[in-house]
């Protein structure tokens, strides 16, 4: 037991995931590397000094030149220090952000009973303040949902059913679903799907939760008027599905970041204030616990392309 | 005669201009909610006041400027600018700088409240903590009345 906890420990590559950074930025796998290498500089010295002892001038060069490889890792190391520093920023900054998420639907809720108690109202403002009461509860229940599915995921019990299901019908069901916010929004969509697609043997809540948050984000980021593309396919033993928006995009810099929990990039932020950073996090794990691949392509001011994979047995 | 019964009615309705314009001061309203331009922007105008809505910060700057409220209420987290953004850009131009600003947000960080006093905030409200009639009496003052 104590072994495999150690393994566990060892198992650098997983660490350096939960970060989001890559071996060459993670400071666990430096570390290692590092001391493989103050081994390997040990030897070596060794061996070349037992041979060349006649001429220290040698031996002094090579173990300068060692070093100098030393002090580079070191300052790599300490740069990804930096990396890690800022993904616990973003995380802290992002914890209040669910605060505020929390807070702005419970406060619109609170001002209108206080309006609605009042009792000055004529019938028509009676219904509106009844709707502001529906939609803010709506979005407190979401917001709950999505934080508790995060701590099932993150807890381990998080459970998928498998049906056979037809992905064209679930991803209809969807469209329709958002039909009112795309035409507020003045959004086209288009879906462009193969004949005859075969049905898949998956769980088709979550997997309608997985294309309620893609459209959801590509509705709220894009760029006033524009159009939405899904595309539905075979590949091989696998279903193939992509959503392309022309929106507001991802910065480069931030992409690394997009799938970690309560992470939102900068312009999304300045774009639109409503979000917890989950969706796409939730996105992920659902898609990676159906045996599934989920990635993007994004340019910052052009557009935003996800596309997934999953298996059809 | 006539011509000073018309000016007798050229000065009344100046008289009842400025009067009106007195009495229906105007209130800008930035926050990016729906909802609360809705509760907000029906309890203003039942007490007289003139109400005019921006949902963000950038609209909300140019509402300002061009149509001079007597009061401006502003949220802090607003899309395209944020409220921090709006307040400093208020205080800097000789047309705004003498508007009363209250804040209404749901932010209380200790810092988030003295960067938004030391910008020239005159009220720092924070949501969850006040009621509606609440609100209101705090804008009532800040309005001299």
């Amino acid at each position: 037991m104590t072994f495999k906890k150690v393994c566990e420990q060892l198992n650098i590559k997983a660490q350096c995931e939960k970060y989001g950074l890559s071996l060459w930025q993670c400071p666990q796998f430096l570390f290692v590397l590092m001391g493989i290498i103050v081994m390997i500089i040990i030897v070596v010295s060794f061996l070349i000094a037992s041979r060349q002892i006649e001429d220290p001038r040698l031996v002094v060069l090579i173990v300068l030149s060692l070093s100098a490889l030393l002090v580079i890792i070191d300052y790599i190391i300490i740069r990804s220090f930096e990396k890690l520093a800022e993904v616990a920023r973003i995380k802290m900054e992002f914890v209040s952000v669910i605060t505020h998420q929390l807070r702005s639907p419970i406060t619109n809720i609170k001002y209108a009973l206080e309006t609605l108690i009042s009792g000055k109202l004529t019938e028509k403002d009676r219904e509106e303040y009844f709707r502001i009461l529906e939609e803010n509860i709506e979005r407190t229940e979401g917001l709950i949902n999505n934080i508790l599915t995060v701590s099932r995921i993150s807890l381990g019990t998080f459970k998928l059913r498998k049906e056979e299901i037809s992905m064209v019908d679930l991803i209809e069901e969807t469209i329709l679903e958002f039909k009112p916010l795309l035409r507020a929004s003045d959004i086209a969509l288009k879906f462009e799907k193969e004949k005859e697609l075969p049905k898949i043997l998956s769980d088709p809540s979550w997997l309608k939760e997985v294309f309620r948050n893609l459209l959801d984000n590509a509705i709220r980021y894009q760029k006033g008027k524009g159009t939405i593309n899904l595309r539905l396919r075979k590949k091989g033993k696998n279903i193939y599905f992509q959503i392309s928006d022309s929106g507001v995009g991802i910065p480069e810099e931030e992409q690394k970041f997009i799938f970690q929990k309560f992470f939102r990039a900068r312009n999304a932020l300045r774009y639109q204030t409503n979000g917890t950073g989950l969706g796409l996090y939730i996105v992920k794990e659902i898609i990676k616990r159906m045996k599934g691949k989920i990635n993007f392509k994004s340019k910052e001011n052009k557009g935003t392309t996800f596309w997934f994979t999953l298996p059809i047995k | 005669m006539n011509e000073s019964s018309s000016t007798n009615i050229f000065v009344s309705l100046v008289c009842i201009s400025i009067l009106v314009s007195r009495i229906m001061k105007k209130i800008l309203f930035i926050e990016d909610e729906s909802a609360l331009q809705k509760t907000f922007g029906d309890i203003l105008k039942s007490k007289g006041y003139g109400v005019l809505k921006a949902l963000d910060g950038e609209s909300g700057l140019r509402s300002a400027k061009g149509e001079r409220p007597d009061l401006i209420l502003l949220d802090l987290i607003l899309p395209k600018m944020d409220g921090f953004e709006v307040l400093k850009e208020l205080k800097e131009n000789e047309e705004t700088k003498n508007i009363p600003v209250i804040i209404l947000t749901n932010l209380e960080e200790t810092e988030d409240i003295q960067k938004a006093l030391e910008l020239g905030a005159t009220t720092y409200l924070v949501k969850s903590s006040y009621t509606l009639e609440e609100v209101v009496n705090k804008i009532e003052k800040a309005l001299g009345e």
